[in-house]
């Protein structure tokens, strides 16, 4: 399923996230997959994810200017093919 | 943020790395001609089990994801389960490379009882005949028994790990038709002259032609086949390979030896690129983050003589160790440079003049003449 700003978007339990300089390391104990979140903005909205109903609300709680919203839709969409996020 | 940028900033560096070796042992049961590490007898100084489970929770501090484990024979250790097992439960996955010798039908049921469990089978031909002069006699069939007992404890996808050399390289459809029939995942890397390596690789490196063979064939299948990124020199041929494109030596990447020394990457065993060792005080977080190689290698590395080779981007100049230990300039081509530029210059280097690894752990010399015991008959 696309991740749209409506979709409840979770961290899937088995993914482990670190801080770097450039953003955020996110590994996939499941499946493997390393993934490069390249931005700390985009680390703070995924890990605010649980808290939220929506990926509508998590941006605006991060204070995440309206203009990049779609970017960041993208970047959560691009991060569900890897399952390191479930949408529902 | 662009994959360019991504790209140069991890050349400047990560908080920890993404890719670690560890060699648990120099002890090993086989003798490969291309040992990258001179593997044989144990080193009497090798880490204790107390000392691998406190560098064990120090890479659990620095959130390492995965761990490669290997050797010599890691399996060789009387703690080995030990280890891994403090490893799995500590959050660090671990891949182990293993001949196979000790993955009887017990240790296959064990293995394949636990989570976040790699394996890889090291093979280097589809039949004994190929496989055996380099890794020994009997090692392709300990390989496929061990490969069967996986199969039978129903430990799921383990990995044929294959070093590709000009004896060989016929074989990579073979290779993946054998790793296909045990649902396994291929694995194929490139041989380093590094170790023992150093002194076979003249023979058994694969030849320009078969270099372009190499690609293309990646090309076809990269998406199935592992390679750790270990191919990049080849991207000047075309196309970009899948992977990182650079050297993760001391970025990315690096290698703990069985005795604690930090070395850059696991293909260069060798003072000039040892780091520290984990027993120091600061451990391994200080090695990695503060250690002069380290963050020397993390500087902006000149282009050298590749300066002016339109490739250059596309190679990056190729692997540090391989030009390393066959006595080339670190800025310059690679021995193995699809231009040929590193050819020529091979054969100005004498091969006496090129640097030797610096630890040799190699059982002592079958060649000597046996002394006859003294006496009377």
């Amino acid at each position: 399923m696309p991740a749209t700003l409506e979709s409840a978007c979770s961290l899937h339990p088995q993914v482990a996230i670190r801080p770097e300089p450039f953003g955020a390391l996110a590994y996939h104990y499941g499946n493997r997959r390393l993934v490069f979140l390249r931005h700390p903005d985009v680390v703070r909205v995924i890990e605010s994810l649980a808290g939220h109903a929506s990926l509508r609300d998590a941006l605006v709680a991060n204070g995440i200017e309206e203009r990049r919203w779609p970017s960041f839709v993208r970047a959560i969409d691009s991060l569900t093919a890897s399952e390191i996020i479930n949408v529902s | 943020m662009s994959v360019e940028t991504l790209v140069e900033q991890m050349k400047s560096g990560l908080d920890a790395p993404i890719c670690l070796t560890w060699e648990l042992t120099y002890a090993c049961n086989l003798e490969c001609v291309h040992c990258l590490s001179s593997s044989g007898r144990r080193d009497p100084r090798e880490l204790t089990t107390d000392q691998c489970l406190a560098v064990l929770d120090e890479l659990r501090e620095l959130q390492v994801f995965y761990i490669n484990i290997g050797g010599g024979e890691p399996m060789v250790r009387r703690d080995f389960f030990e280890i891994i097992e403090h490893a799995v439960s500590n959050g660090i996955g671990v891949k182990f490379s293993t001949n196979g010798a000790f993955i009887d039908a017990a240790n296959a049921r064990r293995l394949a009882a636990m989570d976040y469990l790699d394996i890889q089978i090291s093979l280097d031909g589809v039949d004994a005949a190929t496989n055996d002069p380099v890794r020994g006699e009997g090692s392709w069939r300990t390989a496929i028994t061990a490969m069967d007992n996986l199969r039978d404890a129903g430990f799921g996808q383990f990995k044929i790990s294959v070093v590709v050399t000009r004896h060989n390289v016929d074989q990579l459809d073979g290779f993946k038709a054998l790793a296909d029939s045990y649902g396994a995942q291929l694995r194929v890397t490139r041989l380093r002259p590094a170790g023992r390596g150093a002194d076979t690789w003249h023979e058994l490196h694969p030849t320009n032609a078969q270099q372009r063979q190499i690609y293309e064939w990646l090309l076809r299948h990269g998406e199935n086949v592992l390679t750790g990124d270990s191919f990049f020199h080849l991207n000047a041929l075309g196309e970009s390979l899948p992977g990182l494109n650079m050297c993760g030596a001391g970025r990315v990447v690096n290698l703990i030896d069985p005795i604690g020394d930090v070395y850059a990457c696991p293909f260069v065993i060798h003072d000039d690129f040892k780091a520290g060792n984990v027993l120091e005080e600061g451990g391994f977080t200080r090695v990695w983050r503060e250690s002069d190689l380290f963050l020397s290698l993390r500087e902006p590395q000149s282009a050298g003589a590749c300066a002016s080779c339109g490739a250059f981007d596309a190679c990056q100049g190729g692997c540090m160790a391989a030009k390393f230990f066959t006595g080339l300039p670190l800025d310059g081509p690679d021995p193995e440079c699809v231009g040929g530029d590193g050819e020529k210059l091979l054969s100005s280097v004498a091969v006496s003049l090129a640097p030797r690894p610096s630890q040799d752990h190699s059982k002592p010399a079958r060649t000597r003449i046996p002394v006859k015991a003294g006496g009377g008959n």
